[in-house]
């Protein structure tokens, strides 16, 4: 139970995905203008990335390890991520066509999402059993919504700001980022 | 080690198997969460002009898209999109193009344009109450204006106006205005959006447009 606490509390915090390890900073940068719009792409990005890390343990586990044939990981992770993503798309659309309307392309876009294929991966890496690989993927949505949730809030806000002309727009949500980074490499030691 | 050819038919078994196991839940599932709506609007809504202005006798675009798509009305009571508009329509339900319901309106040749006469306003905001597109600019004891490039010139606001200062003005087709007589759903974008002399505040928007 202590190892997947530590797990969890990792994967969100210590080695959060976004602002240490700089993984899926695409939706990051791309989704974080809005804050609905950020709380409805963490949602979608949380289900797919816990499904995924499940999916993609399972394959691993049953399909590539058996027969020897790891090589394949990463195609067939993409593979795996590619499928839950359609899935999850029909889901949104059918459930709530309001979320469909506000993340509009973003959901394809979360095939692509590097942050989806670095836990598959580094589920595999770090040899976790399934509980672990489900609590890291669950943890690394977790973190990766938490920081698009308080990034798009603060931009929300920079929107309104003063900001000097040069640093207008997007050059000052990298200077937040990296500023939010910074604040976020003070959690390591935590666990 | 094993020999290369058993791991390389395992490698295309494997990735067939799972590209066929997760084509079949895909496809189940898209069966599953079929979407109930209705596609058919959307494709007369794209063709409908979103001027919003009730000439239908519907409330607006989508609703008089909807009634099309059900058989309540017919496809002719659209004036701001004249006989185009119908045409297309026709093309698309597969029926017999109609020529423009007399009940509805007229179909305007010009594209026309609301234009706040600055002097008599009075900042009564009936106008902005009244327009379907969000043109109108002001707040109450304020001068009111027009944001030209979202006016689609459906004179809903022309009434309403206890001053009568409102007036539809007819958008001189120059060099620059003139665009080729596309199918409405590209036109409307192209045709008069580059009307910037009537409003200085807007200059800096349309041009922006033209640049996009």
């Amino acid at each position: 139970m202590t190892d997947l606490l530590i797990i969890f509390i990792g994967a969100v915090l210590v080695n959060n995905f976004v602002l240490v390890q700089f993984l899926g900073l695409c939706p990051f940068m791309g989704v974080s203008t809005k804050l609905e719009s950020a709380v409805g792409m963490s949602m979608a990005t949380a289900f797919v990335l816990t499904l995924a890390s499940i999916c993609s343990y399972l394959v691993n586990t049953y399909v590539l390890s058996p027969l020897g044939i790891e090589f394949l990981q990463t195609i067939s992770f993409i593979l795996v991520i590619a499928a839950v993503v359609s899935l999850s798309k029909m889901f949104i659309e059918k459930t709530s066509p309001v979320l469909y309307r506000v993340l509009g392309i973003y959901i394809p876009l979360i095939t692509t999402n590097c942050a989806v294929l670095g836990v598959a991966l580094q589920n595999t890496t770090r040899s976790h059993s399934f509980f672990q690989s489900t609590i890291y993927g669950f943890g690394a949505a977790v973190g990766f919504s938490l920081v698009l949730i308080l990034f798009s809030a603060m931009r929300e806000r920079i929107a309104v700001a003063d900001v000097p002309v040069p640093f207008k727009g997007a050059a000052v949500g990298m200077i937040t980022a990296g500023l939010m980074s910074l604040a976020f490499m003070g959690f390591s030691g935590l666990v | 080690m094993q020999s290369a050819d058993p791991v390389l038919l395992f490698a295309i078994i494997a990735l067939v198997g799972l590209a066929v196991l997760f084509g079949a839940i895909l496809g189940f599932a898209s069966e599953k969460l079929k979407v109930e709506g209705d596609p058919i609007v959307d494709q007369i809504d794209k063709i409908l002009p979103q001027t919003q202005c009730g000439q239908c006798g519907y409330p607006g675009c989508r609703p008089y898209a909807q009634a099309i798509a059900s058989g309540e009305a017919n496809i002719n009571r659209c004036p701001p999109g004249g006989q185009a508009t119908i045409n297309h329509l026709a093309d698309l339900l597969d029926v017999e193009p109609l020529s423009l319901d007399a009940e509805s309106g007229v179909e305007e040749e010009d594209t026309k344009v609301a234009y706040i006469i600055e002097e008599l306003c009075i900042g009564c905001t009936k106008c902005i109450q009244a327009c379907p597109v969000d043109a109108i600019l002001g707040a109450a004891k304020q001068m009111h204006t027009v944001i030209t490039t979202e006016c689609t010139g459906c004179d809903l606001c022309v009434d309403p106006c206890p001053v009568d200062c409102i007036e539809m003005i007819t958008v001189e087709k120059g060099v620059n205005e003139w665009h080729w007589d596309l199918p409405p759903s590209t036109s409307r974008q192209l045709a008069g959006l580059n009307i910037s002399d009537v409003i200085t505040t807007d200059r800096a928007r349309s041009k922006q447009d033209d640049a996009a």
